[in-house]
């Protein structure tokens, strides 16, 4: 995650030059809006993530972008023109599909030749070209094999070679992992990082894994219901998400219900539904007229301590449910005397555990906590 | 594997019991060479359904012209039959019906089940259920139908009347196998390939179809046997002289079964079981073995 957030500041924080640009687009299936408003800008050289729980409309907004679907409204635009009546076999951008789609009837080399003879290139280019990136993938010493002959992670590399090799402007990946075991998706991760270091190429994924958006990812728009929830790095939606639904999704957290009890300039007072006050530093984000509102801290942020702590802010006391030790940290359940069940995360220099049952102090700083506005139903 | 780790794991479900461990009769198959009453079931019902026509087949090899006794063995129906000519002519009825009904209904079928796998329209359900129709309604009912029809329009029997019957359910049949092939394909295939800048056109012919040949090719033999099998529909349709090789047949063992129509049949089995066999081998590479 670190690495990734100094990775994104190397690129420019404002260019007009984007790859990908979306304008209030809706697309709406037999009555049913798959995807409402979605607006997003996708800089040149981007490794950009759709990510979101299933039937979240994330897939659907691939496709808009692919020109597999038409937009209901709104326009779609790649280097700066409009695509949205252009059909997908005009459009600068490449897919690897979910199941690679591959074309079982035609060898490796043919499958990945496709689009090159389609475009009646010469069959030296053709040849050179489908060597360069057979080498790219490292699959060259399966040109001749059909893809039935070959393995889940062999058959992710011709696609992944069948698009590239087209050199689109955005190369788009729907689910590109889904179907790999978890060892070879590791792998596989680290591979499309490099590709896309290598390349420089613009990269627009389609996940629901968040760990993978959060490692590959240049920035990251989290989709829920067919609306862009919040844009922005990893760092940035893990950190400071800007809805709930943006902080329960990525990673673990606990969120308290309350509402805004007062406010001063630097710092928020939340009462939690079960009488808790939390004081929470206050973010650009927060607008004043917020009143319900939810406090999400991170378990790694808590601080577990067996006396009472100094510190004057947010010091609870509860008791140790259970502690499970994990090798580099202990995840622990404590339960607060207002009822709340809290999950901390503690590295585990921590000497002795404390045993089941026994009280416990938590503690959180202001600042390591953040205030969403709670969405009006 | 160590003997204190085997002791240690012998209460896990998930290890494999150890050979010493298996009961006496799994560990030596071999031991009881009996034949079991499964197998004399499945010899018993092989005997129900083949041996009339094993019986068929000797017969045809039989010197007597009059069936019941044995003989002794020649070849002279077989040779009798190939200097038939009526018998040929109605080969070359059946053979037209059959090749024509199935090319069209190839074209048709393929179109249908694509169309029905790609589009969404009002009443596809409906559809469905009325293209596959003709797969439960009666022979005898399609052929009186057609009849009736061909009859109210004054449209007059010929050799075309039959073709027109036969792409009715020829269509019904290579539409379901085709469907079914479709069905097991990557629903990205055509996708993928108008993404790597191929027209609808060339996506179709190019990566579809090539896709789709066994499913199509299985299905054209089997709509192939079954329109060259078919007696019911075609005599209710058959134009004057238009006699396909099933009637010619049914109309000679009115006066008796002679040797030679057994030597046909029994050609025409062959012919069938192979045409059949082909059709599922097809099949059975495509979803399974490597292409080629």
């Amino acid at each position: 995650m670190l690495q990734a957030a100094t990775h994104n500041s190397d690129l420019p924080t404002l260019d007009s030059d984007f790859d990908v640009e979306l304008r209030k687009v809706f697309k709406v299936f037999n009555g049913e809006t798959a995807v409402r408003g979605v607006e997003f800008n996708i800089r040149r050289g981007e490794f950009f993530s759709i990510l979101g729980p299933s039937g979240c409309g994330k897939t659907t907004t691939l496709r808009l972008v692919a020109g597999f679907e038409t937009p209901s409204a709104g326009e779609v635009l790649i280097r700066g023109k409009s695509m949205t009546h252009v059909p997908p076999h005009r459009r600068p951008a490449n897919t690897v599909f979910q199941n690679y789609a591959l074309f079982d009837h035609m060898t490796v080399w043919n499958n990945i030749a496709f689009g090159l003879r389609i475009k009646r290139l010469g069959r030296s280019e053709v040849q050179q070209r489908v060597d360069e990136v057979l080498q790219l993938v490292k699959m060259e010493t399966f040109a001749n094999r059909y893809p039935k002959q070959l393995s889940g992670g062999q058959r992710q590399r011709v696609a992944l070679a069948r698009a590239l090799v087209n050199r689109p402007a955005v190369l788009l990946l729907d689910e590109p992992l889904g179907a790999l075991d978890l060892k070879l998706r590791k792998q596989m991760q680290v591979e499309l990082s490099n590709l896309h270091q290598n390349l420089g190429l613009t990269f627009v994924m389609v996940t629901h894994d968040q760990e993978e958006a959060l490692s590959l990812s240049d920035r990251i728009a989290v989709m829920k219901d067919g609306k862009i929830e919040q844009v922005g790095t990893p760092n940035e939606i893990y950190e400071r998400p800007r809805t709930p639904f943006v902080a329960d999704f990525i990673g673990d957290t606990n969120l308290f219900e309350g509402h805004l009890e007062s406010t001063d300039g630097s710092s928020l007072l939340v009462r939690t539904h079960s009488g808790l006050k939390i004081v929470v530093s206050r973010t650009p984000e927060w607008s004043d007229r917020t009143h319900q509102t939810i406090v999400s801290v991170r378990p790694e942020k808590i601080h577990l301590h067996c006396a009472p702590p100094e510190t004057s802010h947010n010091t609870f006391e509860g008791r140790l449910k259970h502690a499970m030790y994990l090798g580099t940290h202990v995840h622990c359940v404590v339960e607060l005397v207002s009822g709340e069940m809290l999950t901390v995360r503690q590295a585990t220099h921590l000497e002795t555990l404390p045993e089941d049952g026994s009280p416990l102090y938590l503690s959180w700083s202001p600042s390591d906590c953040i205030a969403l506005a709670a969405r009006s139903t | 594997m160590t003997e204190t780790v085997r002791n240690d794991r012998s209460e896990s479900p998930d290890t494999p019991p150890s050979p010493e461990e298996l009961p006496p009769d799994m560990a030596n198959p071999s031991a009881k060479p009996s034949i079991s009453w499964q197998a004399l079931f499945v010899g018993a019902m092989f005997a129900f359904m083949y041996l009339p026509i094993a019986v068929l087949a000797a017969y045809s090899f039989n010197e007597s012209a009059y069936s019941a006794n044995w003989e002794g063995f020649t070849l002279q129906w077989y040779e009798r039959l190939l200097t038939d000519f009526r018998i040929f002519s109605a080969l070359k009825n059946s053979l037209i019906v059959a090749l024509t009904a199935v090319v069209v209904s190839a074209v048709l079928g393929t179109l249908m089940a694509v169309g029905l796998a790609r589009y969404r329209f009002p009443g596809k359900k409906l559809y469905l259920g009325i293209s596959y129709l003709p797969l439960i309604v009666p022979d005898i009912a399609i052929a009186v139908a057609t009849l009736v029809f061909l009859a109210a329009v004054g449209f007059s029997l010929s050799l075309w009347t039959i073709v027109a019957a036969h792409i009715v359910f020829c269509l019904a049949y290579i539409a379901i196998v085709v469907s079914t092939r479709l069905a097991d394909l990557d629903p990205n295939l055509e996708e993928a390939a108008l993404d790597l800048g191929a027209t609808p056109t060339q996506a179709f012919a190019q990566v579809l179809l090539p896709q789709l040949m066994p499913g199509i090719v299985s299905g054209c033999l089997l709509a192939f046997v079954l329109s060259m099998d078919d007696f019911l529909i075609a005599s209710f349709t058959a134009g004057a002289g238009a006699t396909t090789l099933p009637m010619e047949i049914f109309s000679r063992i009115r006066t008796g079964v002679k040797p030679d129509i057994n030597a046909l049949s029994a050609i025409l089995i062959v012919v069938s079981g192979l045409l059949a066999f082909a059709a599922e081998y097809l099949r059975y590479r495509s979803e399974t073995g490597n292409p080629k």
